[in-house]
């Protein structure tokens, strides 16, 4: 009896998962109608059913666009729809190893060790830009601003200090070598030679969560209005609290620590970070830095993210470390051979 | 006479019983009905952590001697009465045998001391807390020890490109239960300090129960063939981390482990 009951239970609590299940489903129908109708143009951004912005899902950053813009465009900020696509051609249709002012073709450049980037599913035919931008950075002048007298000091002392030593332990190799903060997840994100940089996105009531696929580097941003830790805590991805904008997910890191070094910035790197949404499968990356040690002023960037389909893979790198044991105990046998 | 007043009897104790045993699975069907997210599932959203001493050993066990007698009572191996249902984990005689040999070898061999991925179920209950991000989806678990995370797929259950440190893991809610099964493991990971370790074929199914505002009912049924006679489980509560602004911090363990794992082809001084 008590048994029977207990099943019917569960037949009523599929029954109603089932309906509950084809709620959002319907609405998504609905959706999808509304986008190929005339009323498309006035595209909503998507909400989650707490109510805010929905920026979910599984995004990719690869862009033709160089961070920088070539010497030549001087003030020129975008390019024509004609000038793009015959800029497209030409890369497309380039030599391996050929370089193209204004296209950043990342892995694919011209580099001293060449990889067969086929065999990883590289496809030339697919490099596209994903803006009229002429570069990455924003502004008339389109590059960083050149660095302080003290910040290159700075960065030479850090250099020098290492000279001689590089070989000795595994404290005088990179961070990114050493698995603690590979170059392509330092943040603010930027493009990654095209690599395809996956980054997935969760939120929860509260937080926004964000997964960089590469080290399974993992930002958890409140949105609740706290404070920032206390100065005396540094992180390596620094600190990140966040706020809504309307439709905008702002995004502002402190408490880096003095090796975290974006661009040759110090530990007093301030940065926002700015997601919105655009289209159902676009969405806007922007950022801010300033580091009065480091820069005369604040620059900005601005990058496009597609959505893509995952799934995004495990990234192992501590676990699966053999180059730091390879480059030390190479070394070690190099001094051997030198002491006999 | 007799007899009958006997049968009677045992009828009577039988139908008792049974009614006990309704009311038993009446009081295990969920007392406590979790707090609803948007979308009216349970909120297990929040940041948890487990209070026990697990991660030493997973069976009960007394206090002993740390493996630094440099460092006096501060790194002592805490006691505790055990997580494994039945007290016993049923190795398979050859794998008992393997167990003992990393138990004896542990402070170089444990993947925890190298600052590995710790792998399903041990990420759960490690001394750290760690926090999930729920959405319909996915849900999101991040653990503060080595940046670990994995996103729980809610939709269609999917398989896993390969195997990995922190397995391939599908979820559905069962009731109040997140239930979620973790397969495609690598056979890296152990589930403690203990040496207590898997195969390549270990696959985990874990329980979430929501049992008040602010504990969970964790459950983990593991099974695998090649080392464990048949499956086994273990449970305890998880407490979520209420003080004020409590966040995840970034314990980024490899530095901490360079010693271990490259001291040894480290530059002579003397040289």
């Amino acid at each position: 009896m008590g048994r029977r009951s207990l099943a019917s239970f569960a037949a009523l609590a599929v029954v109603v998962i089932a309906l509950l299940a084809q709620a959002p489903a319907a609405g998504q129908t609905a959706g999808t109608a509304a986008k190929g109708s005339p009323a498309a143009k006035a595209w909503t951004a998507p909400h989650t059913a707490d109510g805010k912005p929905d920026l979910q899902g599984i995004w990719v950053d690869n862009t033709l666009t160089p961070f920088e813009r070539p010497k030549g465009l001087g003030s020129k900020e975008f390019y024509t729809d004609q000038e793009l696509a015959e800029l497209t051609k030409r890369v497309r249709e380039a030599r391996p190893g050929e370089r193209i002012e204004g296209a950043e073709l990342g892995a694919a450049n011209p580099q001293e060790v060449r990889y067969d980037l086929e065999v990883y599913g590289f496809d030339r035919t697919k490099l596209r830009y994903t803006s009229r931008r002429t570069s990455l950075v924003v502004g008339p002048e389109g590059v960083v601003p050149p660095m302080l007298p003290q910040a290159r000091e700075r960065n030479a002392a850090a250099a020098a200090k290492n000279k001689g030593h590089e070989f000795d332990g595994p404290e005088n190799r990179s961070l990114s070598e050493r698995c603690i903060l590979l170059n392509q997840i330092r943040i603010p994100m930027t493009p990654a030679a095209n690599e395809g940089n996956l980054l997935q996105i969760v939120q929860g009531p509260g937080y926004v969560a964000l997964l960089h696929e590469i080290d399974h580097s993992t930002r958890i941003i409140p949105t609740d209005g706290r404070p920032h830790v206390p100065q005396n805590i540094r992180l390596w991805q620094g600190d990140s609290v966040g706020h809504w904008e309307g439709d905008t997910l702002v995004v502002d890191t402190t408490n880096f620590t003095n090796l975290s070094n974006y661009r040759g910035s110090g530990e007093n790197l301030h940065l926002v970070e700015r997601f919105s949404r655009t289209a159902d499968d676009t969405m806007t990356y922007q950022f801010t830095v300033e580091d009065p040690t480091t820069w005369a002023k604040p620059w900005s960037a601005e990058i496009p993210w597609t959505k893509t389909k995952g799934p995004v893979y495990e990234w192992a790198c501590n676990e699966g470390n053999t180059m730091i044991a390879t480059i030390l105990r190479g070394a070690r046998v190099e001094e051997e051979k030198k002491g006999k | 006479m007799r007899i009958r007043l006997g049968v009677s009897v045992i009828a009577g104790v039988v139908a008792a019983g049974l009614m006990l045993a309704a009311t038993h699975s009446a009081a295990q069907a969920p007392v406590y009905r979790a707090p609803r997210t948007a979308d009216g599932k349970p909120n297990l959203n929040g940041i948890w952590q487990a209070l026990n001493t697990a991660n030493w050993d997973l069976q009960g066990h007394a206090a002993a001697k740390g493996p630094a007698p440099l460092l006096g009572a501060v790194f002592a191996v805490p006691p505790g009465v055990g997580v494994v249902e039945g007290g016993e984990i049923p190795y398979l005689p050859a794998a008992a045998a393997k167990k003992k040999q990393n138990q004896a070898n542990w402070a170089t061999l444990d993947p925890e001391a190298k600052c590995y991925l710790p792998g399903v179920p041990r990420a759960t209950y490690l001394p750290y807390p760690f926090q999930i991000v729920q959405s319909p989806q996915s849900i999101l678990v991040a653990y503060e020890y080595a940046g670990a995370v994995r996103v729980i797929n809610m939709g269609a259950p999917t398989k896993a490109p390969g195997d990995s440190w922190m397995g391939w893991s599908n979820g559905r809610w069962e009731g109040e239960t997140l239930v979620v099964d973790v397969t495609s493991q690598l056979d890296n990971t152990w589930f403690d300090r203990a040496g207590d370790y898997h195969s390549d074929a270990l696959h985990v199914v874990e329980r979430y129960t929501p049992r008040s505002a602010d504990t969970l009912t964790y459950e983990a049924t593991i099974e695998d063939p090649k080392v464990f006679s048949r499956p086994w489980k273990i449970s305890m509560p998880l407490y979520r981390r209420v003080e004020k602004d409590a966040k995840l911090l970034e314990y980024k363990c490899v530095e901490f482990a360079e010693e271990l794992l490259y001291g040894s082809l480290r530059k002579k001084s003397s040289n």
